[in-house]
């Protein structure tokens, strides 16, 4: 990380816009050198950049709208499902896959959302948990479709083809890899085109001052119900990229758990920063699996850390970092 | 076959009141700190190993009695380290912050009491079956459900009768005013937390006694009582107390026709209700929507 000031939005003046970006780049294209040799892996790097998007997808809602959903982890999971199922029972096409979890869960974020972006706060909070638990209880339950509580299994990511070419993204972890890191590539790339475009600025004036939007005439319901669709969906394709990562989906993709960690690693990060979430999740994920590989007690220091976060680091590791974007 | 539903709405009414317990905790945390306790189901699993601790020294009378006024204590202190620090942050923190202790919680409740499930002896009085004639109740179970009307009853006479009480009602309307009044909000706030916790202890050793103890014995009512809250309508405690009974009977009786749909039809029922009366059943208009 470089310790130069950075801008806390993605329309920064350009002297310094470039540098973080290009630090992310860097690391995020160069790690399976690097990473073995400090003791990671490949699969480790590729949870990162999956949990980054799915923080990052979750930050256009929270970060850049200013509505709290803390039910994120459904679209996330209806995501990994759809793509699973697609892979188990349609077709054996790992694009197709990616394509129909995404699809499942940008749907189900766009019927869920059409239900409640009428309320606010907490309140929004909760009525977001409770949507998603019950995705949670459908794949629980449904067992004959869905593996119930031992997850969906039976299923692999199949080799790429592009007209001659083929890329074995099933048996070559470095290959799934930069696979995953193309796919993070352009919905990244979509996600600032569009937080810069009016629509994005639009959604900042809400979250800045969501009466004096309306009073302008925006119709604030419809921006944030399309926003929380849009959210769901980039959300749904980290959630599909996760079960191609792992060949499995299980119920715990959908648990109300993951949506409060993928909201610690939004806040963690920096929350007013476009790439924050993504260093807060790889500060979770590298976190988490350290931790976990040397107590059992990992729930106290993941607890510990969401306590610690909120009670002296609110802005995030961006936050502290740049100078403006008080949360 | 009527003999069957009546004993699923004898058991919703059983399961709906531990909802409305653990419920109108969360409800009364909400309505007046405007923070969702993600901890609450943690505090239920602190009343029930409470109970479990002390029960040899009081037994079970003295243990139903002290348990959830221990849990309170927790409360109060926890509310005073942790929660209040995040009052004037955006809603955000205060969820994250609940979701951390909760982790914590749970995570201490394994190391101290250990993974393995635990039982809660009761009085002999209460577990002989009361009926078996017209169908199966143990007396433990009416006796639970007599314990939770009288904490209710209780709740509201607080809230309507005392000082206290009238100033928590206060404050969930208007926060502002009523500090500018000259009442200590900050200590408001922190015994209005500590009674959610009360309620969250109580039902612990209820259910403790019930289905036995294990770490994260809570973790399944605090989505119902979200639901309940939800249907109810927020601001409204006794559209909680309505929310928690109408989705444990109705989770019960769907059980006697379709076991795998009991928990999919409290949802449904909280996706019309949210359809129809976006505020919930008996919620105020423009509160927290």
């Amino acid at each position: 990380m470089s310790s130069t000031p950075v801008e806390a939005t993605p329309w920064a003046p350009p002297r310094q816009r470039w540098l973080l970006p290009v630090a992310v780049w860097a690391v995020l294209l160069t790690s399976p050198a690097w990473l073995p040799l400090l003791g990671g892996y490949t699969a480790l790097a590729g949870r990162v950049v999956v949990l980054g998007l799915a923080a990052m997808s979750l930050n256009i809602l929270l970060g850049f709208t200013g509505v709290m959903s803390f039910g994120h982890a459904a679209y996330f999971g209806l995501g990994a499902y759809g793509a699973g199922l697609t892979l188990k029972y349609l077709a054996d096409s790992t694009s197709l896959a990616l394509l129909l979890g995404t699809l499942l869960g940008g749907v189900a974020g766009a019927l869920f959302g059409a239900l409640i972006v009428r309320r606010r706060g907490v309140y929004f909070a909760m009525v977001t948990i409770a949507f998603g638990q019950i995705c949670y209880y459908i794949a629980f339950r449904w067992n004959s479709l869905t593996g119930g509580d031992d997850g969906l299994r039976g299923f692999r990511r199949q080799p790429l083809h592009f007209g001659p070419l083929t890329l074995d993204v099933q048996n070559n972890a470095v290959v799934f890899y930069y696979f995953i890191l193309a796919v993070f590539a352009l919905a990244t790339g979509l996600m600032a085109l569009l937080l810069r475009s009016p629509f994005g600025r639009t959604l900042i004036a809400i979250r800045e001052n969501e009466r004096r939007a309306r009073f302008l005439g925006i119709a604030v319901e419809r921006h944030i119900w399309l926003s929380f669709s849009i959210s769901c969906g980039f959300t749904a394709v980290a959630g599909a990229l996760y079960a191609l990562l792992n060949n499995f989906a299980d119920p715990l993709a959908l648990h109300y758990s993951l949506s409060g960690e993928i909201v610690i690693m939004a806040v963690m990060g920096g929350m007013r920063s476009f790439w924050g979430p993504l260093i807060g999740a790889a500060v979770f994920v590298v976190l988490q699996d350290y931790v976990s590989s040397i107590t059992v007690n990992w729930m106290s220091f993941v607890g510990l850390l969401f306590v610690l976060v909120v009670l002296f680091f609110p802005r995030g590791l961006l936050g502290m970092l740049g100078r403006s974007g008080a949360p | 076959m009527l003999q069957l539903v009546l004993f699923n709405v004898t058991n919703g009414l059983i399961i709906g009141a531990f909802y409305v317990l653990m419920a109108l905790g969360l409800s009364m945390i909400l309505n007046l700190s405007n923070v969702i306790n993600f901890a609450h189901g943690n505090f239920l699993a602190l009343g029930g190993y409470f109970a479990y601790t002390l029960a040899p020294y009081l037994g079970f009378w003295g243990a139903l009695l002290v348990s959830p006024l221990l849990t309170a204590c927790v409360g109060f202190a926890v509310e005073r380290v942790m929660i209040r620090k995040v009052y004037n942050r955006d809603p955000v923190y205060s969820l994250l912050l609940t979701f951390g202790l909760a982790f914590i919680m749970q995570d201490l409740a394994r190391e101290i009491w250990g993974t393995q499930g635990l039982p809660l002896g009761v009085p002999a009085v209460l577990a002989q079956p009361l009926s078996a004639r017209l169908f199966f109740i143990t007396g433990y179970r009416l006796f639970m459900v007599a314990i939770v009307i009288v904490a209710v009853a209780g709740l509201f006479a607080f809230l309507r009768y005392t000082r206290v009480g009238v100033r928590i009602r206060a404050g969930t309307l208007d926060l502002e005013m009523v500090a500018a009044l000259g009442v200590n909000v900050r200590l408001l706030r922190s015994l209005n937390f500590a009674v959610g916790c009360l309620l969250a202890g109580l039902s612990g050793v209820l259910a403790a006694g019930q289905i036995g103890l294990n770490p994260n014995m809570g973790d399944g009512l605090l989505m119902p009582s979200f639901i309940a809250i939800i249907v109810g309508g927020v601001g409204s405690l006794t559209g909680t107390l309505l929310g928690g009974l109408l989705i444990g009977v109705a989770g019960a009786v769907t059980t006697v026709f379709l076991p795998t749909a009991s928990e999919a039809v409290v949802y449904l029922i909280m996706a019309v209700v949210l359809l129809l009366r976006p505020r919930g059943l008996l919620g105020e208009e423009g509160l927290l929507s």
